[in-house]
């Protein structure tokens, strides 16, 4: 059995005060990283463990804090992006509400390595728990030293705070974040340059998801090879794997990188819900195109699963079973797109607009032939015409949708009506 | 504190008064219950910012409301792992038992009905946002409890009475 790290603490009573944290050795990797290593020590650690962002993208988390100039003349922002908006998705949450401290020490560890007094941690606004716990947190942290000037003796000072979303899926995209952290409306930011150099108040700022961050402690502790053994070498450590939809028993498992998704979904989930069939599973969020049954033994890292032709994303596994129609699934998933494009560019704010428009009659039973060919002109127009990845994700989806389940599809049109009523 | 107070420190995390319209606008909206017109003005004034950046903010991000909604605010998620787990029909009953359809407010102002995309907490799918609260796992027979459970809070009070004593959204 994996014994488990970043969530060891969430069943503990209790597990959200310092003093349990601490008594579980909490704390003592930012002693470590104050006392024995430098910052740019801190940066290599974490480049040769191969940590990968985890908020999607999968971005090597070494690398990106090796951009920020050494010498700026200008603050340095570090910026936690808890907005966790992709449907599917809530592994941040239950971090932030059963073991704030787990992120508070990624957070301080962070921002010695990258030079940053000041970190904003952008929650969205709808985690009124996580919140009140993660301020409780940062009050503990700054009254026993852990936060706050000269920290545990050393010239290191650095404050967090909490900056509430109001409800934008698209703040989760980093430059959105940035703007509306800055107080605009949500829109993505035209890169380069890039937050390294230039991202918050227009200061060098690096942003990272709270998964990311709460693996920082145990590789400073435990050291970049431990890491690099758990799952794959090229996107390993252990990982939070998001289990929901029609499975028995939904949760949150954290497992090594790489776990075969049939094994995630049989031996922690439980399998199908009682006289059901998998039909199909989403494995990152609703921006990844889904995975037909026979797909299942696909290792759930970043690597693996884009050789399958999806991506690990947010690790939001959704299991869909054979009672469900697809063609109500993928409209779904773009009115959901639809909804939260930020309007910015044409082919995400028309596109989706009108693909929602043909799937819905679709779906009702009022296709006409020609739909399905329609869909795809709109796919082809959307996927690498948009100025962030949102509109990617939607037509990457809706592709797998139509490739995959196109029987499905065809069914609605020509029986006008929906199968699976 | 008082709202001008609380903005204000607030405010005092930001190098920016332009970052502190979101928490304030947050602020403002647990004291007042939604954001009319002069509440977004007196925003402005206490941070010192243009009027317009206010009011972008408030029409941009889906948690402001600059309508009333009613005492509790029912907010179910239907994205796709509720969905999958009956959301769908949570919804028709939902819209049924209380005589609303979703976006409405039944006439006594005590519940507002909204359909909202995925809460973060598919584990217990179907969900309900209520207030601050989430309600998870949810089915016909629990939700029917959970309107009775709320109705109780209010005793006989009418909705009217309420708006003026319970704060929104508690
Ligand atoms: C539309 C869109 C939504 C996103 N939503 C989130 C999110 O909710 N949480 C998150 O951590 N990253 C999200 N991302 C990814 C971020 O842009 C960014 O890559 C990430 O926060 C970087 O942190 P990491 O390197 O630690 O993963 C989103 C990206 C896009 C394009
Ligand atoms: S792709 Fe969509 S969400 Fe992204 S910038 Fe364009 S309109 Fe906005
Ligand atoms: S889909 Fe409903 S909480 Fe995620």
């Amino acid at each position: 059995m994996f014994e488990p790290i970043l969530l060891r603490n969430v069943d503990v009573p209790d597990g959200h005060l310092l003093a349990t944290y601490r008594a579980g050795g909490g704390y003592q990797a930012l002693a470590k990283a104050l006392d024995e290593h430098t910052p740019d020590e801190i940066i290599s650690l974490v480049k040769e463990s191969n940590l990968r962002g985890r908020g999607g993208a999968g971005f090597p988390t070494g690398l990106k804090w090796s951009f920020v100039p050494k010498r700026a003349g200008k603050p340095k922002y570090l910026c936690c992006n808890a907005d966790e908006g992709e449907p599917g998705t809530f592994k941040d949450r239950i971090i932030m509400e059963r073991d704030p401290h787990q992120l508070i020490e990624g957070l301080a560890i962070s921002g010695y390595a990258i030079g940053a007094e000041t970190a904003y941690v952008y929650i969205r606004g709808e985690y009124t728990l996580a919140i009140q716990r993660l301020e409780q947190a940062i009050a503990e942290a700054h009254a026993k030293g852990y936060l706050g000037t000269r920290i545990r003796g050393s010239d290191f000072n650095f404050v967090v705070h909490i900056h509430c979303g109001a409800g934008a899926y698209i703040c989760g995209e980093e430059t959105a974040m940035l703007d509306s952290l800055e107080g605009k409306r949500a829109q993505p930011r035209l890169k380069p340059p890039f937050p390294a150099v230039e991202g918050l108040y227009a200061s060098p700022t690096v942003i990272n998801n709270v998964e990311t961050l709460a693996c920082v402690p145990h590789i400073v502790l435990r050291g970049a090879g431990w890491f690099r053994n758990i799952g794959p070498d090229k996107s390993p450590g252990p990982k939070l794997y998001c289990l929901s939809g029609q499975v028995r028993k939904p949760g949150l498992y954290e497992l090594p990188m790489g776990t075969p998704l049939r094994e995630l979904i049989e031996d922690s989930g439980g399998g199908p819900l009682p006289g059901r069939k998998i039909k199909a599973v989403i494995p990152g969020g609703v921006s990844a195109p889904l995975i037909p049954a026979h797909g299942l033994d696909v290792g759930m890292d970043f690597d693996s699963l884009a050789a399958a032709g999806s991506m690990l994303g947010s690790a939001g596994v959704i299991v869909i079973d054979d009672s469900t129609c697809m063609v109500k699934v993928a409209t779904r998933i773009i009115e959901f797109f639809h909804h939260e494009s930020c309007g910015k560019c044409t082919p995400c704010r028309e596109g989706l607009n009108w693909v929602v428009k043909v799937l819905r009659r679709v779906e009702a039973g009022q296709g006409v032939p020609g739909d399905l060919e329609q869909l795809e002109a709109l796919c082809k127009g959307i996927f690498g015409n948009t100025f962030c990845a949102l509109g990617d994700g939607a037509a990457m989806g809706l592709r797998a949708a139509l490739t995959h389940f196109e029987h499905e599809f065809v069914a609605h049109i020509e029986e006008h009506r929906c199968p699976f009523h | 504190m008082n709202m001008r107070e609380k903005i204000k420190a607030a405010a005092a995390r930001y190098p920016d008064q332009r970052s502190a319209i979101m928490p304030a606008l947050l602020i403002a909206q647990k004291e007042h219950g939604h954001l009319p017109g002069p509440v977004l003005e007196e925003v402005a004034d206490i941070l010192d910012v243009e009027r317009i950046w206010v009011y972008e903010l408030a029409t941009f991000y889906t948690l402001f409301h600059t309508e009333p909604v009613g005492v509790f605010h029912l907010q179910l998620c239907d994205n796709v792992s509720c969905m999958l787990r009956g959301a769908e029909d949570l919804l028709r009953h939902l819209e049924e038992v209380l005589g609303i359809t979703k976006g409405g407010t039944t006439p006594d102002g005590l519940f507002t009905l909204s359909t909202v995309e995925c809460l973060g907490a598919c584990e217990m799918a179907p969900v309900m946002q209520v207030g601050d609260d989430y309600q998870g796992d949810l089915d016909i027979a629990r939700i029917d409890a959970l309107l009775d459970r709320l109705r109780a809070t209010v005793g006989q009070a009418t909705g009217a009475d309420l708006a003026a004593t319970v704060p929104p959204g508690e």
